[in-house]
């Protein structure tokens, strides 16, 4: 019996070799080709729509949301202290830091990642992209490779926009609520905020996140079982594993950019 | 090597699926010009082996060649080449359901061809018009019945003009009056336009009706061909049963299980 | 194909409003003043104990920030920690009378690099690209102050 279970763990490392393969292979296929810019533009516009701008009204009110909060906890444990006029490096930091990057790539996995995979796992179903192959258009460029651009670009411009709207909620909170001065509260935070150390790592830990949520929601549509539950299940596991990437490969960035 | 009379030549092609051997040294010819019908049980692979003929699999043994080109050695490259010469109507139409019937059918004439789009338009809209939907134009697949898609489909098939067409199960699920404008249609193509014609089905009387040559696929083998009258006269009992629909005959009624008896009584005597 | 502008004009919409977000990030909220290279010239002091002082950390003279620290290591020959200071051409040169001391932000503050600009007379140099400034004071260590006020208890109950 001991050794079943030692087989199948075998077998199932073996899968999961097979899968990150296969997903690089697409990877791969999608994105290395000669760029036909008139051709992908319109492609990938329409995708920029679809995955970029219907998600700007969730990512905003989220934002404005968790700047609003983590400002107002934030003012209640530094009062005590009389450390408040800090609130806004805090508010600012913790945002750009992590919350702006991580939280939009989990909204974002949840939102638009759950919509690839269900897309591209219907388009598979009802033999689109069979059809489309054997009307020689490689469905890889043509289907994959727009929308894995579009979440790449779209999702660091998403998590800018979260961090800045929640800096702002932040400033309703401690500013024009507690009644914490306008001035100290900007200009700690400016005195504390590095455009290299802090925006630039958010902007990458956002590049990075957007890579990986994308590729896996691409991966698991194109990789579906094309029937209803295949694609039910599909979606689940891309909102499960790329969120659980994302949440992975923050703790290994934040070792590498703020660890030392 | 090959006579120009054959388009595709499968020759000598096994294939299995894990166990299940689907093709076991299957070769038939499909004569260039003509509608060949290739029928059989449901299950049986028929949908494979139009895959095996677009190359979007490989078979384990033989050859599967188009032209004079031997198609599971093409490189990538070279396989979508000859692909534009082929054309695949599938069995749900399987149009692209975020554009319009219109631009379905410009598809492939906007991937693979620089023509302005006036000259495309007049195209598009004379495949459309072949096929009855010109009216139909500007509405979005899911605005369609299932015969109207299928024929909206079928409009960009034609787009490129292909030497082969090849229908997969082209009549399922059909009424009787969408089944009579499908049948005229592929007949005209075949017809007018010269088009090498598969199809794969398992409706008896409408394929027997436009075939010029059929071939009949059992348990991964060919057990019969010819035209429809050499069929219809084919006295193999398998062919016999399949033609006339007989519930039972080589291929059995019953799923195979034990004796009745003991699949009724033996609860009772295990306890 | 109608639909093409209105399309384009969202995406377009939400580009510039990602990239308005990152320029309110870096401006507002970063502060970033001076962008582009700024013509600076290099000194260097010698320090005991340079305490939490780190490379980019500033230098200020009287508060203002003049610079930052550009390389920390340790002088092989002597075996006293050698400061790199990146000094802005627009503040001006010092003379070698001035002194550099490392002070701390506050009481718990960041440790940064403070300037004390020396008398100016006839015959006094003024420090160029890659002088050395000989005035120093060290960083305060804590223990040695705890060591320092110790001992001066210790004294006191001697007597």
């Amino acid at each position: 019996m001991l050794i079943d279970f030692i087989a199948s763990v075998g077998r199932q490392g073996i899968e999961k070799f097979q899968t990150i393969g296969r997903a690089t292979l697409l990877l791969y296929g999608a994105l290395v080709s000669k760029p036909q810019p008139k051709k992908m533009f319109p492609l990938l516009m329409k995708q920029l729509y679809s995955v970029g701008v219907l998600s700007i009204a969730i990512i905003m009110v989220s934002g404005l949301f968790i700047g609003m909060v983590l400002s107002l906890q934030g003012y209640i444990v530094l009062v005590d202290f009389g450390a408040e006029t800090s609130l806004g490096q805090m508010v600012a930091l913790s945002l750009l830091r992590e919350l702006g990057p991580v939280v939009t790539a989990l909204l974002f996995a949840g939102r638009a990642g759950s919509a690839l995979t269900a897309e591209i796992g219907l388009m598979k179903a009802t033999e689109q992209l069979s059809s489309m192959e054997m009307m020689a258009v490689d469905p890889l460029r043509r289907v994959i490779a727009p929308r894995f651009w579009a979440g790449v670009i779209s999702m660091p411009l998403l998590a800018m926009m979260f961090s800045a709207v929640g800096i702002w909620g932040g400033q309703l909170v401690g500013v024009d609520w507690k009644g914490i001065d306008y001035g100290s509260f900007w200009s700690v935070m400016q005195a504390s905020v590095e455009l290299g150390e802090d925006i630039g790592n958010s902007f990458i830990k956002s590049v990075v996140f957007a890579i990986t949520i994308t590729w896996i929601a691409v991966f698991n549509g194109y990789d579906a079982v094309p029937t209803s539950e295949g694609i039910s299940r599909a979606t689940t596991r891309t909102v499960v594993n790329a969120s659980l990437a994302v949440l992975g490969l923050d703790f290994v960035l934040t070792a590498l950019m703020f660890g030392n | 090597m090959e006579s120009s009379e054959t388009l595709v030549s499968i020759k000598n092609v096994s294939f299995s699926r894990g166990d299940r051997k689907i093709f076991d040294d299957v070769s038939l010819d499909v004569p260039r010009g003509k509608v060949t019908a290739i029928m059989g049980p449901s299950g049986i692979g028929k949908t494979t082996l139009l895959r095996l003929i677009g190359g979007q699999i490989d078979p384990d043994y033989g050859e599967i060649w188009f032209d004079q080109v031997n198609v599971p050695q093409l490189k990538r490259a070279q396989l979508y080449q000859i692909r534009k010469r082929m054309s695949m109507l599938f069995q749900s139409g399987a149009l692209f359901t975020d554009m319009t019937v219109f631009d379905n059918v410009a598809f492939p004439l906007r991937e693979h061809t620089d023509l302005p789009e006036d000259l495309l338009d007049t195209l598009v809209l004379l495949k459309l018009e072949a096929v009855g939907l010109r009216g139909a134009a500007n509405l979005m697949p899911n605005e369609l019945s299932g015969g109207m898609a299928r024929r909206a489909a079928l409009a960009r098939a034609i787009a490129l003009d292909p030497d082969l067409m090849m229908y997969d199960e082209p009549f399922v699920g059909q009424d009787p009056i969408t089944m009579g404008v499908l049948v005229k249609l592929i007949s005209s193509l075949n017809q007018a336009l010269g088009i090498t014609s598969v199809i794969v089905s398992h409706d008896v009387p409408e394929v027997m009706s436009i075939a010029d040559k059929v071939y009949l696929l059992s348990g991964g083998k060919v057990i019969g061909s010819g035209t429809p009258d050499e069929l219809r006269a084919n006295t193999d009992e398998r062919v016999r049963q399949f033609l006339d629909g007989d519930a039972d005959g080589p291929v059995p009624f019953q799923y195979p299980a034990q004796a009745l008896d003991q699949d009724l009584f033996a609860k009772k005597t295990s306890k | 194909m109608h639909q093409n502008k209105k399309l384009e004009l969202w995406v377009g919409t939400f580009i510039m409003a990602g990239i308005a977000a990152l320029l309110v990030l870096v401006f507002k909220v970063a502060d970033v003043q001076n962008i582009g290279t700024n013509d600076t010239y290099t000194l260097k002091a010698h320090f005991d104990n340079i305490g939490g002082l780190k490379v980019r950390s500033p230098i200020k003279v009287g508060g203002v920030s003049v610079g930052r620290i550009i390389d920390i290591s340790l002088d092989t020959e002597s075996f006293t920690p050698v400061v790199t200071m990146a000094i802005e051409k627009k503040y001006g040169f010092f003379p070698e009378t001035s002194s550099a001391a490392i002070l701390t932000a506050g009481l718990l503050g960041e440790q940064y690099l403070g300037i004390s600009p020396g008398f100016i007379d006839d015959d006094i140099e003024m420090l160029h690209d890659g002088d050395l400034m000989e005035d120093t004071k060290s960083a305060l260590v804590l223990e040695d102050m705890i060591g320092q006020v110790l001992y001066s208890i210790g004294g006191d109950s001697d007597k």
